[in-house]
């Protein structure tokens, strides 16, 4: 439905040296997907929203929805935001205060191309405003709505448009903690009954997993991993994605051989053996980062029945309600562990370590590579 | 519309995203051609003019440099640019003391009354500059002024005691009238300095007087230099004073030089020319490093962007005396010089109050007011200017202002220093080479009152571009983005979205033009002629006509007038505000 493909946009910052913000991004967005661009702040992720929106003209790439090209550096194609047709809700909702919440909603459909009657627009106002559960409030002065109602707002003046693509800019990231996880089951509701295609751009890694069909993770204008929400997690390809999408542990490790079971390998690492996973395939002496997530870690009285078990001592611990997190020193090494509360030892005892291979993730060493 | 989208989609790549529709492109070219026709147009001229020899019918202009030559080899410039820069350097300091004194008065300490020193905002625009000089004559002229003959009665002498007509006269008349704006500027500095500097003073055992000077002064510092640079240039390019009061008895300045060079006969523009290339290199200069200063004033980090009050110093029983300070002052800038005016409006011939002046009131001046012929065209003149001109610069700067803030477009800093560019004119000056240009190119609006148009067009787009920026730099440009992707188009956009949301500045600098406009004089005296004088013009028709009670009622009645117009902003700005919040 939406391609996008080896874009690169740059722009001038303010002391007129030209940023880079996206190089080289291609990606595809099938029909009624929701698709996150995941990044820290100055990854080029808004700036690649902002070029599919048309608001940033791109060097070059090509950028099509539904068969339609946009923008297309070779064909000099540059199609302007209004006559895309693109519903947008911006971080900062860009509700006009001038208008009260009808009067924001109603606006695509004056504007727009096909006039429609005064009759026709308010029934579709109300329509949208009922979606999104404002219609009580169609009279009120945009500026007396609270955050939350505001979002909405923006939301509905998106869909008001019936746009062939939606795109969210950090829509979630101007409310308060709990209405942003309620509003991340209302997006998600939504846009899964709409079946709007969608791309979301946010730099919060567990709105991106609970949201997403795909996710997209940028750093420095790249995008550096496409993947389901479970294989960004679970599978990160570099020691960025692991890093950014929670947290993790990482020991810098070295191939010894095969095991039996498939994409399973032995390596020797500072705290011991050890058995990992690999997606790509491994030749004895190659060197690799292994991650490893803090919740992945068990920790038990007993040695317990896996090929990756360990003895450590408790270096601290920090109790933070819904688990516990440790340092245990393995070896003079320190790993993080995350662990349910019903299990707590105090600092200084000796304890077994468990690790699922399958958990154990090897990643290349972008680093060590050079070195090796 | 929809064939648009398609000739634009399949058109070559353009470079700039700026390209991309013809009314946008025909609203900006027409505004960046205003404003660069406004602001660079007369000040060629003046060059140009400095240079040359004056055009008459038998000879045509030549280069030369005699203007300069003439303005420059004789003993009167030294004297010139002497009394030029004590006037001015005078008024300065004397504005800025009475101003910071009354600032921190009202800021930082419990002086009774404070609700007066909101007045001080608005008394410079109810009192125009010519009859705040006027009103001072017949208080402190040495023949005639009410605080001589006052003070002569009771001692019993025939000293005089004050006297205007003198430098330190022109100082202080001029550092009066313009200690109001030295309150605001520096009001706003104080007002943007972090109060737990000053705490963390006090709590270090400094009294107030070691905070007030080692502190709250010090940390004030760039202010304090941009408000005495913004009072010095104002003093340099000021008219109504030095014509006033200088000129009589032959302290003259480079404003005043510049005007007596046209009003001689035959009029020396050459040599008027090259004075006022000297005075706008001067201002100039003060401008840019009050600029500088504003921009780069950050090294003191003061501002913390909180509007947190601090805690006000009790001043114990000095209070009451800082409150006498204050109410002295309130009395020589607005209590005294409007009396006097009110009193010398119902006299029949002008005479100091006694009990037998008394008995004379008679509305005869205002009778005379009434019926002046000149006086309906010249309100008619001035509302139509005002109204023009401040419509018209209100809207252009709002697109100039759009681009500067708003796009990436390349050389838009050009753009914004462009319309800038007649803050540095004085207003003398401006009139000047507004005058030459269309004597020159006669296009066949000189003499008519769309040279006055210009003129006030030039002479006031800075301060709407002022508004404007101030107002547009608060609309988060997703604002405007957001209606883009809902498919308006630029035109719609800037109607719909920005023009609205622009309104608090809009309307502000609308009515703040409206006024400064009405009041007009120091550009409009070199440029009208019968038939299109307006208000301020006939002010001083009346006073170089010695008609001081016809004066005064007319003045009185200005005062009036522009009273209600300035209650009418206040209330429309709050109203307004207070919508946009």
């Amino acid at each position: 439905m939406l391609s996008v493909k080896a874009l690169f946009t740059e722009y001038p910052n303010e002391r007129g040296e030209t940023v880079k913000a996206a190089q080289d991004v291609s990606f595809e967005v099938p029909e009624g997907k929701l698709f996150t661009l995941l990044g820290p702040s100055g990854c080029g992720k808004t700036t690649t929203l902002r070029s599919i929106a048309g608001l940033e003209k791109p060097r070059a790439g090509e950028i099509a929805v539904g068969g339609r090209v946009v923008y297309s550096s070779k064909k000099g194609t540059f199609i302007m935001p209004n006559k895309r047709n693109f519903g947008m809700v911006f971080q900062s909702y860009a509700i006009w205060p001038h208008m009260n919440v009808f009067q924001n909603a109603a606006f695509p459909l004056e504007v727009g191309k096909a006039r429609m009657s005064r009759q026709k627009i308010e029934e579709k106002v109300m329509r949208v405003l009922a979606t999104v559960g404002l219609d009580h409030l169609a009279d009120r002065e945009a500026t007396k709505l609270s955050g939350g109602q505001q979002q909405r707002l923006a939301l509905a003046r998106a869909l008001t448009m019936e746009p062939k693509l939606l795109l969210l800019d950090e829509p979630l990231s101007n409310l308060d903690a709990k209405l942003r996880e309620r509003m991340r089951f209302e997006l998600k509701r939504l846009q899964r009954e709409l079946k709007l295609t969608t791309v979301y751009v946010t730099h919060d890694q567990s709105e991106a997993l609970a949201l997403s069909h795909e996710i997209a993770v940028m750093n420095e204008g790249r995008i550096v991993q496409i993947g389901s929400p479970r294989d960004i997690y679970e599978r990160p390809q570099n020691r960025f994605v692991a890093e950014f999408v929670g947290s993790a542990n990482f020991l810098d490790a070295t191939v010894l051989g095969r095991e039996e079971q498939a994409d399973l390998y032995r390596v020797q690492t500072a705290i011991g053996q050890m058995v990992c996973f690999a997606v790509e395939p491994l030749k004895p002496g190659d060197r690799v980062v292994i991650s490893l997530r803090p919740e992945d870690v068990y920790m038990s009285a007993q040695r317990p029945e896996t090929a990756n078990a360990y003895e450590g001592v408790v270096d601290a611990k920090l109790f933070l309600g819904e688990f516990i997190e440790f340092q245990i020193k393995l070896a003079g090494t320190l790993l993080l562990a995350r662990v349910h509360p019903s299990f707590s030892p105090v600092v200084g005892t000796t304890v077994h370590v468990g690790m699922n291979p399958e958990k154990c993730v090897a990643i290349p060493d972008a680093d060590r590579r050079g070195a090796a | 519309m929809s064939a648009e989208g398609e000739s634009l989609a399949g058109s070559a790549p353009k470079p700039a995203l700026w390209q991309r529709f013809d009314l946008k492109w025909a609203v900006i070219g027409v505004s960046v051609a205003i404003v660069a026709y406004l602001a660079l147009v007369p000040l060629v001229f003046l060059l140009w003019q400095s240079f040359f020899t004056p055009q008459t019918a038998a000879k045509a202009a030549e280069f030369t440099l005699d203007n300069y030559v003439q303005a420059y080899s004789s003993l009167e410039t030294v004297r010139l640019f002497t009394n030029s820069l004590q006037f001015a350097t005078g008024t300065a300091i004397f504005a800025f003391l009475v101003g910071t004194l009354l600032a921190w008065m009202n800021e930082r300490t419990n002086t009774p009354f404070k609700k007066l020193f909101f007045a001080l905002s608005i008394i410079p625009l109810i009192i125009p500059g010519i009859l705040f000089v006027v009103a001072w004559i017949l208080l402190g002229s040495p023949k005639i002024g009410i605080i001589n003959l006052v003070l002569q009665n009771w001692f019993g002498t025939e000293r005089v005691f004050v006297n205007v007509y003198s430098i330190w006269g022109m100082i202080w008349v001029e550092g009066l009238h313009y200690s109001p704006m030295a309150f605001l500027l520096m009001t706003a500095a104080f007002r943007s300095m972090d109060p737990a500097m000053e705490e963390s003073a006090m709590m270090s055992g400094a009294n107030i007087f070691q905070v007030a000077w080692q502190i709250t002064l010090k940390l004030s510092w760039p202010a304090i230099f941009a408000t005495l640079l913004i009072l010095f240039v104002r003093s340099i390019e000021s008219f109504e004073v030095p014509a006033l009061l200088g000129l009589p008895v032959g302290i003259e300045v480079f404003t005043s030089s510049i005007y007596r060079a046209i009003h001689q006969y035959p009029s020396k523009i050459g040599l008027a020319s090259s004075y006022a290339v000297t005075l706008l290199l001067i201002t100039t200069v003060g401008v840019y490093f009050q600029s500088r200063l504003s921009s780069q004033g950050n090294k003191y980090s003061t501002m913390t962007g909180k509007g947190f009050r601090p805690r006000t110093i009790d001043l114990g029983p000095w209070r009451y005396f800082a409150a006498a300070i204050f109410i002295v002052y309130f009395l020589l800038i607005v209590v005294l010089p409007f009396l006097v005016l009110l009193w010398s409006s119902f006299q029949k011939f002008y005479s100091v109050p006694s009990m037998a002046a008394l008995q004379n009131l008679t509305l005869d001046a205002y009778r005379f007011i009434f019926s002046y012929p000149t006086l309906a065209r010249s309100v008619w003149n001035s509302l139509l200017l005002a109204l023009g001109s401040a419509t018209v610069i209100m809207l252009v700067t709002s697109v100039i202002c759009w681009i500067v803030v708003k796009t990436k477009l390349p050389g838009r800093w050009l753009l914004d220093n462009l319309a800038s560019l007649p803050m540095v004119f004085p207003g003398l000056v401006l009139g000047l080479s507004i005058m030459i240009f269309y004597l020159y190119f006669d296009i066949g609006i000189y003499g008519t009152i769309w040279i006055m148009f210009a003129a006030y067009i030039t002479r006031f787009l800075p301060y709407g571009l002022r508004y404007n920026t101030t107002s547009m730099l608060q609309i988060h440009k997703e604002l405007e983005e957001s209606a883009e992707m809902s498919g308006a188009s630029w035109a719609t956009s800037f109607r719909r979205i920005i023009l609205p949301l622009l309104k608090p500045g809009l309307v502000a600098g609308w009515i703040y033009v409206v006024i400064v406009s009405i009041r007009e004089l120091a550009a409009s005296i070199l440029l009208y002629s019968p038939g299109t004088e307006v208000v301020s013009i006939v002010i001083w028709e009346l006073w170089e006509n010695g008609q001081y009670v016809e004066l005064s009622a007319l003045g009185v009645l200005f005062i009036i007038a522009l009273f209600i117009l300035v209650m009418l902003a206040q209330y429309a700005g709050k109203k307004f505000g207070i919508k946009e919040a």
